[in-house]
């Protein structure tokens, strides 16, 4: 067969696995087809891969299994045995790999071609440079937010002085160095280029909080995508055109989602700094008082309650209480009460983290319910129980325009009969903001550990 | 059309493509959604294998063209760890999402056997 035929039935078979890649992404739009959704995915990037062993520029394989098979060994245990509430770290870790190895293509790209000694075009180096340079970004700036998400790094917000003049600089160094390789077709520069776009990266990362994280995660989660489809600019290969293109919206809707779910706008995320401002809260003189419940009067109003909604943050699931919280749905479930989950888009530290953790202890997908969906029928419920949420129940969101929440949208659980919020001290959440909810008549707050409240709640409940 | 414009076009489509498929995807799989996309980001495991794969036709040049495998091979790695990586956290969370317990659940199996 001619290498021109040869060509055609690779790109057939390419199309083929990207089309595989879109249903693999529409089964993501209900649990029951996700997980069919997935082996399309799984088989597109098998076609692609078998094909591409065949493809004429590919003349030894020896470094491709070792490789494939060396990935696999080391990617195989790692997503088996990570905890769930370490995904955004993994997450954060994978896109770095995706920003380093479309290095590595772009790099390897330009030296395969100056060995052949054949003359490469200047749209070519260009492409060359592009994907060097967003790949270099994706993977230093992932670097900084997997040690922020892991806690190597401190997760508050670096920022320094004239850091936008710094970045913008850097950028138009690194924009330089890429014009000067693509004229030059000097490594060097090409090099010069990368060092530049890892230091971008780093400081592009280091000014976001710890609050921001899941924007950033979606953010870097859009850039590997870019990154991707860089690289399919180099090779000419839509494969990877159409593939970084899904992955990059995909990324940017998840980021806008986030944003949106904060009130924050993508400039001020990017530009960073969020949590600094010492949020200067004050005090109106009149004293505001506090009213608290031991475990066994919540377990009594639970109890006679007809409908419950649980509002789970981020904090129970550092507590660990995911278990005992099931065990409570499980009590009041036998006793006739109906029980829902109440999520709100960041609650968890990236996005639908929550879900998934709910999901891992075994508590049904059908019972948890998004924002938008719940948030109508808590003026129904008898009892909102909130469970390490703070911000995200804020009422001060709505009513007060001094405060730095103003504006973002919260779950009404002020609206239920009574609400319990489980809590460990009165410390402010993680936007450093008091809560006005905790002053509501309608509220009362149950100091403990969650978890030992949980589990508190359910001995009260079966006991009586 | 230069192949450049031909990417572009492809490129703008697949963006549209992507907007639209993306939005139906529920917030409940967020995260799934997050690393399905690591996954398949990792294709470019296609660019990585074309460089491990390369091989000089000039022999003086032996050198240079193990620094492009030394390259290629770095690039299988990493994409092949997100690959399988990727794809089996994805199953991993999937296969937690479960409906509310049926009644009774042994009837029902049976009655679908």
């Amino acid at each position: 067969m001619s290498t021109e035929a040869k060509l055609e039935i690779f790109a057939a078979l390419y199309l083929v696995a990207s089309i595989l890649f879109v249903f693999g992404l529409k089964g993501l739009s209900s649990p029951k087809t996700a997980i069919r959704g997935n082996q399309f995915s799984m088989a597109g990037m098998a076609l692609a891969i078998v094909t591409t062993f065949f493809h004429p520029d590919v003349k030894t394989s020896a470094w491709i299994w070792a490789g494939l098979l060396g990935g696999a060994a080391v990617g195989v245990p790692l997503a088996q045995r990570i905890q769930m509430t370490a995904m955004p770290q993994l997450v954060a870790a994978l896109h770095s790999f995706v920003g380093l190895a479309a290095v590595c293509i772009a790099a390897g790209t330009f030296y395969g071609y100056i060995g052949e000694g054949d003359g490469i075009s200047r749209g070519m180096l260009v492409e060359i440079g592009i994907g060097g340079f967003i790949g270099a970004i994706t993977y230093s700036g992932s670097l900084i937010a997997f040690g922020k998400l892991q806690e190597i790094l401190g997760s508050s917000p670096l920022v320094f002085r004239f850091q936008h003049w710094v970045n913008l600089t850097l950028a138009v160094v690194m924009l330089g160095l890429c014009a000067w390789f693509t004229v030059a077709v000097d490594p060097m520069a090409f090099w010069l280029m990368i060092v530049v776009a890892l230091f971008l990266g780093v400081l592009l990362v280091l000014p976001i909080g710890g609050a921001d994280m899941p924007v950033v995660v979606s953010m870097l989660n859009s850039y590997s995508g870019w990154a991707a489809a860089a690289t399919g600019f180099t090779l000419n290969n839509p494969l990877l055109i159409t593939t970084g293109a899904l992955v990059g919206s995909s990324g940017a809707i998840l980021s806008y989602i986030m944003c949106k779910a904060m009130n924050r706008s993508i400039v001020s995320v990017i530009l960073g700094g969020f949590g600094t401002e010492v949020s200067a809260k004050v005090t109106d003189g009149t004293q505001k008082t506090i009213r608290s419940s031991p475990i066994e009067d919540a377990a009594f109003m639970l109890e006679n309650a007809s409908k419950v909604i649980i509002v789970p943050g981020y904090g129970m699931a550092v507590a660990q209480a995911q278990h005992s919280m099931k065990e409570l749905v499980h009590t009041l479930t036998q006793k006739g009460i109906e029980v829902k989950f109440a999520i709100h888009p960041v609650a968890g530290r990236m996005p639908g983290h929550m879900n998934v953790l709910l999901a891992e202890s075994d508590i049904p997908y059908d019972i948890v319910h998004e924002m938008e969906d719940i948030n109508s029928e808590f003026s129904g419920a008898d009892v909102a129980l909130v469970v390490g949420a703070n911000d995200v129940i804020n009422p001060a969101a709505k009513t007060d325009k001094s405060s730095p929440l103003y504006g973002m949208p919260i779950l009404d659980a002020y609206k239920a009969k009574q609400v319990f919020v489980i809590k460990r001290s009165m410390k402010a959440g993680y936007a450093g903001v008091d809560n006005d909810l905790f002053y509501y008549e309608n509220c009362s707050l149950v100091f403990g550990d969650a978890k030992a409240v949980c589990d508190g709640l359910v001995k009260s409940v079966s006991v009586q | 059309m230069s192949t450049t414009m031909f990417g572009i076009t492809v490129f703008v489509l697949a963006c549209f493509v992507g907007y639209h498929v993306i939005w139906g995807v529920t917030p409940a799989l967020h995260t799934p959604l997050m690393a399905v996309t690591n996954a398949i980001s990792a294709i470019v495991i296609v660019g990585a294998m074309i460089v491990a794969g390369y091989k000089t036709t000039s022999i003086d040049n032996d050198l240079a063209s193990h620094l492009v495998n030394l390259l290629g091979f770095s690039a299988v790695f990493l994409a092949s760890v997100n690959i399988f990586g990727g794809f089996v956290v994805t199953n991993r969370i999937l296969a937690m999402f479960k409906p509310k317990e049926k009644t009774q659940p042994t009837t029902d199996q049976e009655g679908s056997a």
